[in-house]
This record gives C-alpha cells, sequence and structure tokens, in this order.
C-alpha cells in the first residue's frame, strides 16, 4: 500500500463536490425518466430509480409522439446519426483535400481561395439566417438530408486542422515521393493519408458531436416530422408539456432528453484521448 | 508553405473546388443576399421590395429595444465569459496539482461539452420550472423570490448561471491541456525561487497560459453571442418583457418569426461587423502582445 495524502484530501473533496454539480441535473432526468408520470406530478423530480424503464423507453423510441403523433423517436435518433455522420465525413473529406491543395500546390489563385474560406469564419448560421433559408428554398432543398447536412460542412475550421497538420510533416517525404515519381494523387492517397489517420480520426469525432448537436439550422430547414432530429423532438415535447397539458408526461421528456445526450457524451468519454486531441488542435 | 510543391494546372482546382463550390452558395450569396435586404423595404403584404436607403440602418438605432438587447447581450456575454473562464481555470488548476484519479477528473468536468446548448436549456426548464422545479423551489425557499417568467432580472440571472454551466467544460479542458503543457522544469525553479503557490501561479503559470487565455476569451465571446441561441430558445424565448434576448436571437424572431426581411437583414450586417472587428483584433493581438 502506498501512503495516503491526506493533505491533499480538501483538494479531493472540493473537486468530488463540484464533479457533482455537473452530474447531479442529468442524473435527476435519469431517475425521472424511470418513474411514472403521476408519481412525478405528486413528488416532483426523481432522485431515485423507479419502475417504469423499459416501458418509458419502449414507448418513445416505437411509439409515434409529438405535437403531430406521426414520428417516434426511433426515427429522430436515426435523423441524428445522420447528420452527425454526414457533417463528419463530409467534413473530413472536403476539408482534407482543400488543405492539400493549399498546402502542397503551387497555383495562382491558393492565396485569394484560402480567404475566401477563412471568410466563413466571419458569417455563422446565426448572422445568416433569412437568407440562408431563402437559398436552400430557392434551390428546393428544404426537408431534405442534404440541406440539412452540405450546408453545415463547409465552414473553414476543419481545413485550418488539416492545413496545421500537412505543414508539420516534413518536406524531404515529398522530395522522396517525386524522385521516386509518385504522382500528387498518389503521393496524397499512399502517403499523406495513411500519416493522418489519428488526425482525422480526432477531428471526426468532435465534428460528430457539432453534428449531432446542431439546433439552429433543423429549425429552419425542417418543417416535416420525418427530417426531425431528436433536439427538435425534444423541444416539441417540452413544450406541450409545459404549456398547459393536463397531464404533463414529464417522463418522456426526460427520457428523450437522456437519448439526446447520452450519444455525444458516450462518444467523448469513451474516445478521451482522440476527442481532447481533435478539440485542441482544431484552434490552433 | 512547403518549399517542394506540385505543380499541375487544374488539379488543385479539383481539390479545393468542393469546399469553395459550398462556400460560395450557401455563405457568401446568403451574405451578399443580407447586405442587399438592409437596404430594402418589404411592402405590407411582402410582395416587393424597395430601396430605402440607411433607413433600416436608422430604424434600428432609433429603436431602445434595440439597445436594450445590445446592453443584455454584452452584459451575458461578459459575465459568461468571466465565470466561465475563471471557473474552468480553477478547476484545470486544481485537478493539475494532485497526482491520484487525474484522468478520472479530467472524465468527470469534461463530459459537459458534449450536450448541446439547447439541450442545456431543456435541463434547466425541468429544474427551474415553477411546479416541480428543485433548483425554482430552492431559490424561493431561501428567500429569494425567483420567478423567470415576470422578473427580467431572474431571468437573465438564470441565463447566466445556465450558460455559464454548460461552458465551463471547454474552458476546463483547454486549460488543462495548458498547464500540462508547461515544462516541468520552470515549475520547479519557480519553487525554489518562491514560497507562495498564489504568487507563482499569478507571476509564472498565469502569464504563461496567456495563449489558451487569450483564445478562450474569443471562443466564450463567440458562445455567448451565437451558441448560447438554442439554451434561449428552450428557455426563456426572450421573455420577459424581450429582456433576455441576445443579438443573434432578435435576427431570429424579427426576420424568420416576425418577417421583418430588412430589418433582420441589417441587425445581420451589424453583426457581420462585429465578428468581422473581432477577427481582426484576434489577428493583431495574437501576433504581438500574447506571451509564447
Amino acid at each position: 500500500m502506498k501512503k495516503i495524502r491526506y493533505d491533499k484530501l480538501p483538494v479531493h473533496i472540493f473537486l468530488i463536490v463540484s464533479a457533482l454539480v455537473f452530474l447531479l441535473p442529468v442524473w435527476m432526468l435519469i431517475a425521472t425518466s424511470t418513474h411514472s408520470p403521476e408519481e412525478i406530478i405528486q413528488h416532483g423530480f426523481q432522485l431515485g430509480i423507479g419502475e417504469h424503464f423499459l416501458s418509458t423507453y419502449k414507448s418513445i423510441l416505437f411509439e409515434k409522439e409529438g405535437y403531430t403523433k406521426s414520428v417516434t423517436a426511433g426515427r429522430m435518433l436515426i435523423n441524428s446519426l445522420i447528420l452527425g455522420f454526414g457533417f463528419a465525413i463530409g467534413k473530413v473529406i472536403i476539408s482534407s483535400l482543400a488543405a492539400y491543395a493549399i498546402v502542397y500546390f503551387r497555383f495562382r489563385l491558393a492565396n485569394f481561395l484560402f480567404w475566401i474560406i477563412f471568410l466563413t469564419l466571419l458569417l455563422p448560421v446565426e448572422v445568416r439566417i433569412v437568407p440562408s433559408f431563402e437559398v436552400l428554398s430557392t434551390l428546393g432543398l428544404l426537408n431534405s438530408y442534404t440541406g440539412l447536412i452540405v450546408p453545415l460542412i463547409a465552414s473553414a475550421t476543419g481545413t485550418f486542422f488539416f492545413r496545421q497538420f500537412y505543414k508539420s510533416v516534413p518536406d524531404e517525404l515529398l522530395e522522396a515521393a517525386k524522385i521516386d515519381g509518385a504522382g500528387s494523387w498518389q503521393f496524397f492517397i499512399d502517403i499523406l493519408l495513411p500519416l493522418s489517420k489519428t488526425m482525422m480520426v480526432a477531428l471526426f469525432i468532435v465534428m460528430f458531436i457539432v453534428g449531432w448537436n446542431q439546433y439552429l439550422w433543423p429549425v429552419m430547414m425542417t418543417t416535416k416530422p420525418e427530417y426531425s432530429t431528436l433536439l427538435l423532438g425534444i423541444k416539441e415535447i417540452y413544450q406541450s408539456n409545459f404549456e398547459g397539458s393536463y397531464l404533463p408526461e414529464y417522463n418522456k421528456a426526460a427520457a428523450m432528453t437522456i437519448l439526446a445526450l447520452i450519444v455525444p457524451v458516450g462518444i467523448v468519454v469513451i474516445f478521451q484521448k482522440w476527442f481532447v486531441k481533435g478539440l485542441v488542435d482544431t484552434e490552433k | 508553405m512547403k518549399k517542394v510543391q506540385f505543380n499541375h494546372r487544374f488539379l488543385p482546382y479539383l481539390f479545393i473546388a468542393p469546399q469553395i463550390i459550398i462556400v460560395v452558395i450557401f455563405f457568401l450569396w446568403p451574405s451578399a443576399m443580407a447586405v442587399y435586404y438592409s437596404f430594402q423595404m418589404q411592402d405590407a403584404f411582402g410582395v416587393s421590395m424597395q430601396f430605402v436607403g440607411i433607413d433600416n440602418y436608422r430604424d434600428i438605432f432609433a429603436n431602445m429595444e434595440y439597445f436594450h438587447t445590445c446592453v443584455f447581450t454584452l452584459l451575458f456575454s461578459v459575465a459568461v465569459t468571466l465565470f466561465s473562464l475563471s471557473i474552468g481555470l480553477f478547476l484545470a488548476y486544481k485537478v493539475n496539482t494532485i497526482l491520484r484519479a487525474k484522468s478520472v477528473y479530467r472524465t468527470l468536468f469534461m463530459w459537459p461539452y458534449a450536450l448541446a446548448p439547447a439541450i442545456v436549456g431543456l435541463i434547466a426548464s425541468f429544474l427551474f420550472n415553477e411546479s416541480h422545479g428543485d433548483l425554482y423551489a430552492f431559490l424561493n425557499q431561501l428567500g429569494w423570490q425567483f420567478d423567470p417568467k415576470s422578473d427580467p432580472f431572474d431571468a437573465q440571472a438564470m441565463l447566466i448561471f445556465v450558460a455559464s454551466w454548460k461552458q465551463i467544460s471547454v474552458n476546463f479542458i483547454f486549460f488543462l491541456s495548458g498547464l500540462q503543457g508547461i515544462p516541468r522544469g520552470v515549475i520547479e525553479a519557480s519553487k525554489i525561487d518562491c514560497q507562495s503557490a498564489i504568487r507563482r501561479f499569478w507571476t509564472i503559470t498565469f502569464p504563461l497560459l496567456s495563449p489558451t487565455t487569450f483564445f478562450l476569451l474569443i471562443t466564450n465571446i463567440t458562445y455567448a453571442f451565437f451558441e448560447t441561441f438554442g439554451l434561449i430558445d428552450t428557455t426563456t424565448r426572450g421573455t420577459p418583457m424581450g429582456e433576455t434576448k441576445t443579438l443573434a436571437y432578435k435576427i431570429y424572431q424579427d426576420g424568420f418569426l416576425g418577417a421583418d426581411i430588412g430589418g433582420s437583414s441589417a441587425q445581420s450586417v451589424i453583426l457581420m461587423l462585429f465578428v468581422l472587428a473581432l477577427t481582426v483584433f484576434q489577428f493583431k493581438y495574437l501576433e504581438k502582445k500574447v506571451h509564447y
């Protein structure tokens, strides 16, 4: 046994209490989601696990819910996954290619095009809401996965991320490849891609979470419930809950919230190392 | 850039094309439209547009409501940045001083990063709910007649609290990684020279963290300005009395829900100029004044 150092005890107590400040609200939702609506209304939100875990989650996943009663949380879960994966995959592909062109090629418009990409940082969705909606409706992309995903993947963060990484790759690699007669495409596929595997995974993880957590864009771009993501679906349930329904189904609202947060939280916790790498390196 | 590069007539354009096409269609085109609309006024039936010069801008600045929104957005950003930055730094510093279970604590403070602001808002609407919310009941038991539905101050305090709660994790992650990047030798040497841990922190550690702090400052401001949209939309939605609207939320309400295209676009343009100023500031400052 190592000697336990008691002088660090206050720090540990402080940190554990602080951690609880973050954990408790979510725990409370988990506990509440396993009780019946009647119990919750009588006794308020719960801290202990109740008996309705399976029935609540089964009913939200497979029964049609919400204002329109036309879509299940299972469907919304799939939509959220499509948005998360589509966004992350698109982002990795598009930005690794663009950064490759910028770093490894000498061409006339390089600087100008780089600045155009850079401009996207100035234009978050929130400042171009109405015209973005019009552009999408002009192109007929409202209520489609393309309209949901593609416009989001062009921002510069991923391109900067790969640009930074490519710059750190030693020049000798390219010289050697050129001597061996490798073309630019071959160099990219056979040398650069294997080298950037870790970076790609890291960026993918961060971007999946960003995609999954999109809110304003889906709010604007989808009016049909079958394109609804979990985040939108829950909002609807909450609104009908808190705005005067006879028996608010807090258990279902809580269960759907848990469903919407368990996937990104799980990814962050499980892929911690990659995630931190992806996050910290994107911003350099 | 690389010393050795490929020369090819069209390949680089092919590689960069997907991103440029998306940027032009979904970023530049709508943004140009926003600028154009900001000088237009729609008639009462929404059929035709008319050029009105800078009228939209004049209306905005003559409007007390816009002024209120500006004040709230600024206060909100400053408060959220201050709280989440300092608490995140404090937690990271404490976690970095202990040896045991460091990675457990890292996980415990990191996971809220994965929560969408909208989800955090929904959790808050549970806890602050007036009929069953535990925090609502708790605050009222303390003697604060807490009522975010009718008291603007209470609603603002609630938003600041919740928005900071969510943002602490990001600051924690970056500060912890910054602290771990400080060479051990520097810390050991400072321990010989200076007994007081607090002084060591402010004279050695904190200045060494300044690139991280500066970067996070910008991140937190953008978070408070833009990303808190989901949080506001799932909690107060600007009520009571329009006192909890950020600038971004007002653009959405006026333009998307209120169909005031011209006014909302003019607000967009103003916000774009703000982000531009912030970016220019970031670059100038980052180059010169920050210790590395």
